[in-house]
């Protein structure tokens, strides 16, 4: 059974209750008092992880550290479709690993910016509002042009894949940052995409969609 | 120094929690904003505690002795916290008995930074409305969402709001809840922007768990949240207590941001009230016979 060394109210540590979700796997947590105990910095938790981050997995004696690296040992690992990590696709694994990377650029930008305002982290949240809006930008854009050729979601596929569970979290929360969404039409429609995905939950801040078709 | 021209008297004479006593580092400097005011703090390993205006020579992560901090703010510790005030307080914070009982655990749940007006944020935590729609599966689900007839009350002294007789049907009330209940709850606002809220205890019928929302504004549209909790729970350790806290609190955030105009218009007139809003609306129109203005927009003379 997977155990997940967890914090509510962390983005990256909800994608991979998500995707937990999504792939029907079991798992337990352990809660850690991330804010305001800072248990993550513990004795204990860097032993497990000594970059003094959260999430970190331990499957049956397997410890993995990144929520991104976790996503693709989860559908690499549970995921009996093989769409969520395409492991016999090389292009769209090339796909999906750059825009694995363009989530660790949500993470650095919007999640800071959260960070700064809402557990009062000291950084420079415009710095980081300007670098979350530049690259929302180019999230935006793309995925204009996406659906302008039929494509809802992040990579080159008929179906989602971890690339669109690694972007979700910290986009969607971006508003508890001072980030608002309200120029960037296309992410709002594929959030509600993501939103209707079978076997989604929800995080606090994130509201499930309306009953309503996204168009 | 900002002037200090928008600041009504009853506000600025208030005390105010400004950190968790758990939250600090013994003797280590802190800093932070109370009413556009950026103010420094240290607790001392003794329990001694001092606030002062932001001085130049005295700088967040600084080494200081609490107790040789002359010329500082008034300060209090209560219910976890450091307390101060920018004028002249009253000599006691409002009382919260329940606090001393030896058996309650008492938690210092968080404290959150939240983009809203306190006077929002105050109401936020009197609506039982939303409950169903914000906590759903948690505090409210549907189709219980009727907010039943309850009593509201401004005490004798008028320095206090009472509302009682409150019900809500709720699926996990609380971290030793067993399945869903109807849960009664007392709501207390003894302070413009504290309140303390009382549910019923799932482990003993004669008793209620205390969860109090402390603000500390940090300007008219921007509070730090923090959260207390007394609660009765022999089952689960402050971790797992917190995280159900902080779980509730930041499915209330965005809602809370999201409130339009940020600060609380106290015009009757301005927002149109419901049956089931009997609590905002004493509050509002508690608030304007204080004369209390910040947070607000005060009804046009």
């Amino acid at each position: 059974m997977i155990t997940l060394y967890d914090f509510e109210l962390s983005g990256n540590c909800y994608k991979l209750r998500l995707l937990m979700s999504i792939l029907g796997v079991e798992y337990k947590i352990v809660p850690v008092d991330f804010y305001p105990g800072r248990e993550h910095k513990s004795a204990t938790l860097l032993k497990l992880n000594p970059l003094g981050q959260l999430p970190i997995i331990d499957d049956d004696g397997l410890i993995l550290r990144d929520a991104q690296a976790i996503l693709v040992y989860l559908a690499a690992r549970y995921d009996a479709s093989g769409n969520w990590y395409p492991r016999d696709n090389p292009a769209l694994l090339g796909e999906i690993g750059q825009w694995l990377a363009f989530a660790d650029g949500i993470t650095a930008t919007a999640s800071a910016a959260r960070l700064h305002d809402g557990l009062f982290y000291d950084l420079d949240v415009e710095a980081a509002r300007a670098g979350a809006h530049r690259l929302f930008r180019i999230l935006d854009e793309h995925l204009w042009f996406g659906q302008q050729v039929g494509r809802d979601w992040i990579c080159a596929a008929d179906h989602p894949t971890i690339s669109d569970i690694a972007c979700f979290p910290y986009v969607l929360l971006s508003e508890e940052g001072g980030i608002s969404r309200q120029d960037y039409p296309a992410i709002r429609r594929w959030g509600d995409r993501v939103k209707r995905v079978p076997g989604f939950i929800v995080m606090s801040g994130i509201f499930p969609a309306g009953p309503a078709r996204a168009i | 120094m900002r002037e200090m021209t928008s600041i009504d008297p009853v506000t600025l004479n208030l005390w105010y929690p400004i950190v968790a006593i758990g939250d600090t580092k013994p003797d280590v400097a802190g800093t932070t904003m109370l009413l556009e005011q950026p103010i420094g703090f240290a607790v001392g390993v003794s329990g001694r505690a001092a606030a002062w205006s932001a001085r130049p020579d005295l700088r967040a992560g600084d080494t200081v002795d609490a107790s040789s901090v002359t010329g500082g703010l008034p300060v209090k510790t209560a219910y976890g916290y450091l307390w101060t005030s920018l004028g002249t307080p009253a000599a006691d914070i409002f009382a919260i008995p329940q606090y001393a009982e030896p058996d309650r655990r008492n938690i210092a749940a968080a404290s959150i930074g939240v983009n809203v007006s306190a006077p929002r944020a105050i109401e936020n935590f009197l609506d039982m409305g939303h409950f169903p729609y914000v906590h759903t599966g948690i505090l409210g689900i549907e189709p219980h969402t009727e907010v039943k007839e309850y009593d509201v009350e401004i005490s004798v002294d008028g320095d206090e709001i009472l509302a009682t007789r409150c019900r809500f049907f709720q699926p996990m009330a609380s971290t030793v809840a067993q399945g869903g209940a109807d849960v009664e709850y007392v709501y207390r606002v003894p302070h413009p922007f504290c309140s303390v809220l009382y549910k019923s205890s799932p482990l003993d019928e004669k008793r209620m768990d205390v969860i109090a929302i402390f603000l500390q504004p940090m300007d008219q549209e921007h509070v730090r949240a923090h959260m207390m909790l007394s609660v009765l729970d022999d089952q689960n350790d402050d971790t797992f207590i917190r995280r159900f806290q902080l779980m509730i609190f930041g499915q209330d955030k965005p809602i809370l941001e999201n409130q339009f105009p940020k600060r609380l218009p106290l015009d009757p007139r301005a927002e149109t009230p419901i049956r089931a809003d009997k609590s905002a609306i004493a509050y509002r129109r508690w608030l304007s016979q204080k004369g209390i203005t910040y947070g607000v927009i005060p009804v046009a003379a």
